[in-house]
């Protein structure tokens, strides 16, 4: 099974955290771009039945993995997996160049018109669901944080610790750069669509958001929750002005009262449907979504 | 004397004439490939220039009672990041301005009234432009009635000052992005700067030691090791200093944040350090040993020799040295996107976070869509990039050749 890589911002991230890999061994071990070609049978005249997916880079690692244990099982089977973002698997599925386009979001209005406008019936499969942790070093004083509180951080209203219950200390906010879905996600849910200030470090992936986090004492992110790492803290966060704070978890995400989180998606075209449905039931099957709690996301409450 | 038989003579010109085909081919398709390179980057790259700052196939209106006329995207930015949130603020009654996105359509009317197949949305988002008088809205242009009642605000297109004194650079934002590059110009220049101050003279000593001082053996040993240093790949040499160099620096000046200028600068010195070495030691190398033994036989003492015969002599070699360091440092991606924090603020000093537009680049590039504004914008950033090394390039040509002409 071989993942080509075309998106050189994965390419780069993925050798980041081979590297990061070979450092802390964190979770998610498994998560390298190292797909091989489902090697056809060679000389077998068994049918292949060729899948391509594009799209999400958060959905990417988890694709990846159960793309291997589904071919591991079935050998007539070939996944082709590329990353690139949302936006770019969607059109993909418009264009008719992918059959099934990874998402981490919803269809947006204006997709879902063009869909239509392209005569194209779409269907959706929730697959998992993915939570954001916001991340702190573990000096830090403080422990939880209201959403107005992290919009303020972010936007560049709130520039000291002690106007949030911590020290005396500058805040440093770290996030991830603007092509990455994780981005625009965390500005839709938690800035209210509102953009981040110009002094914001970006980083190219979120193993280095943890990393310097970890060595900054007052650093500030938001990382995928399985990214979680013992070198940071994270926040309860609250979306009612501070009556209840909730810490970020894989039960907490599942029972939706951990707010930041967010669906994860396959779409693919109703004419396609038999040729998918036997992988995409794969991943909602009790096998598939243990692999989903592996990587680190949050498996469907069933 | 033995003269050849003229078929063999023949068949050797031949050969001769047809190795000289193939070397003046060879070098025609690399300065074509150049060229092409160059011109599909300024290709690319200019079209921004003939763009509105509206991402492509939107519309912003206003219903057509109001006032407002023109904003700028500046303010279209403050609006929607509720900075701005009355009319009055950009010359308008005084109301407060209600947002409105395509998405929000269903908060105003039923999906039976927007029609199965958004039919009816056309005539829906006209008619909403008499209702709400105080909206805002944003909405892909093929949803535009004919007959549409609201007042479209049309944003200027991007002007090159705009784009080169600009100081904000939200290339994804919507509606309409902010496209300024000044940050990012600043950002490389200051990283390149900072990376030549250190690797300079560092690399010209270790030069000048390896090709007069060092022993043989001890050069032998040296020479491997600092070749070595060239062949690691940039993205090692990232992950060392978001590891070492970041937490370092923060340690010794007391920042609240390592991820710096001077970050990028150590990274980058030490990456541009093998190129000064070999090509400087080579030029050293090549003074002619009579010249040396006639310093040394006036009485001149080796230190003296080195200064004022060896260094003059190989000046126009050290200053190629210097470029192609600079050249290296300028162009560099991965480990630069990996150390300075990638903020866009114009730096002060050397302990802030910068961004370069090679990072820009590299981190954007992958999610700008093929031909967009956000796509340009990035080439055009290439462009600057480009001129950059040439302007460089030019200066030590001149400086070079002034030197050999006297």
């Amino acid at each position: 099974m071989k993942t080509t890589f075309q998106s050189f911002g994965t390419q780069a991230a993925s050798l980041f955290l081979a590297a990061t890999l070979l450092v802390s061994c964190g979770k998610g071990g498994d998560q390298k771009a190292e797909n091989v070609e489902a090697d056809k049978t060679s000389g077998n005249a068994t049918t292949t039945t060729a899948i391509t997916i594009k799209g999400s880079d958060t959905v990417l690692p988890l694709a990846q993995q159960e793309a291997e244990r589904y071919m591991a099982q079935h050998k007539d089977a070939s996944i082709t997996i590329v990353g690139g973002g949302t936006g770019v698997g969607v059109s993909a599925l418009m264009e008719g160049t992918t059959d099934i386009a990874m998402a981490s979001r919803e269809l947006k209005t204006k997709e879902k018109l063009e869909l239509k406008g392209a005569k194209k019936d779409i269907q959706e499969a929730l697959i998992a669901y993915d939570a954001l942790s916001v991340i702190v070093n573990p000096k830090n004083k403080v422990s939880q944080l209201t959403r107005e509180q992290l919009e303020g951080i972010f936007t560049g209203k709130i520039t000291n610790w002690k106007e949030v219950g911590g020290a005396d200390a500058k805040v440093v906010a770290y996030s991830r750069e603007t092509s990455s879905g994780t981005y625009e996600f965390f500005k839709e849910h938690v800035l209210d669509k509102k953009n981040y200030a110009n002094n914001i470090l970006m980083m190219p992936a979120t193993g280095s958001i943890v990393q310097s986090v970890g060595q900054t004492e007052g650093a500030i992110g938001y990382i995928g929750l399985a990214y979680e790492s013992p070198e940071v803290k994270s926040l309860a966060v609250s979306y009612d002005q501070g009556k209840t704070y909730v810490k970020p978890s894989v039960a907490a995400a599942q029972d939706k009262s951990y707010p930041v989180s967010r669906p994860l998606f396959f779409f693919y075209d109703a004419s396609s449907e038999s040729k998918v449905k036997p992988f995409i039931d794969y991943i909602l099957s009790p096998e598939g979504q243990k692999t989903v709690l592996e990587i680190g996301y949050v498996p469907l409450n069933k | 004397m033995k003269t050849t038989p003229p078929v063999k003579r023949n068949v050797s010109r031949l050969g001769e004439k047809a190795i000289e085909a193939v070397l003046t081919l060879s070098g025609t398709v690399t300065s074509l490939t150049v060229l092409l390179i160059v011109f599909f980057l300024f290709k690319e790259g200019l079209g921004l220039f003939s763009q509105t700052p509206v991402s492509e196939g939107s519309v912003i209106a206003v219903s057509a009672q109001n006032p407002v006329k023109e904003l700028s995207s500046a303010q279209i930015k403050e609006i929607f990041d509720q900075e701005i949130t009355n009319w009055q603020e950009v010359g308008g009654p005084n109301a407060s301005i209600q947002l409105f996105s395509v998405d929000d359509i269903t908060d105003y009317y039923s999906e039976e009234e927007i029609g199965k197949d958004f039919e009816y949305l056309p005539q829906r988002l006209s008619d909403l432009m008499v209702r709400e008088p105080n909206l805002l809205v944003y909405f892909p242009e093929e949803y535009l009635a004919k007959d549409f009642k609201g007042h479209q605000i049309k944003l200027k297109n991007i002007t090159l000052t705009d784009f080169l004194l600009g100081r904000q650079w939200y290339p994804t934002i919507t509606p309409a992005v902010q496209m300024g590059v000044l940050p990012l110009i600043l950002g490389t220049l200051w990283v390149s700067l900072g990376a030549i101050l250190i690797a300079l003279p560092l690399g010209l000593a270790t030069a000048i030691y390896m090709a007069e001082i060092a022993s043989p053996r001890m050069r032998n040993l040296l020479k491997p090791i600092i070749e070595l240093l060239a062949g690691i790949p940039s993205v090692v040499f990232g992950f060392f200093g978001l590891v070492v160099i970041v937490p370092m620096i923060q340690n010794v000046f007391g920042l609240p944040v390592g991820e710096t200028a001077l970050a990028g600068s150590i990274i980058l010195g030490i990456m541009a350090l093998p190129t000064i070495i070999s090509v400087s030691e080579d030029a050293m190398r090549t003074t002619p040993r009579a010249m040396k033994e006639a310093s040394l036989a006036l009485g001149a003492n080796k230190w003296q020799t080195i200064y004022k015969v060896i260094i003059p002599y190989s000046l126009s070699g050290i200053s190629t040295a210097a470029i192609l360091g600079i050249g290296r440092a300028i162009g560099e991606t991965m480990a630069v996107l990996m150390v300075t924090g990638n903020a866009s603020v114009i730096p002060s000093t050397f302990l802030e976070p910068v961004r370069t537009i090679p990072a820009t680049i590299a981190a954007e590039l992958g999610e700008a869509p093929q031909g967009g504004i956000h796509y340009q914008a990035l080439f055009a950033l290439g462009c600057i990039l480009f001129l950059m090394t040439l302007v460089i390039n030019l200066t030590v040509d001149y400086v070079s050749a002034k030197r050999e002409a006297k």
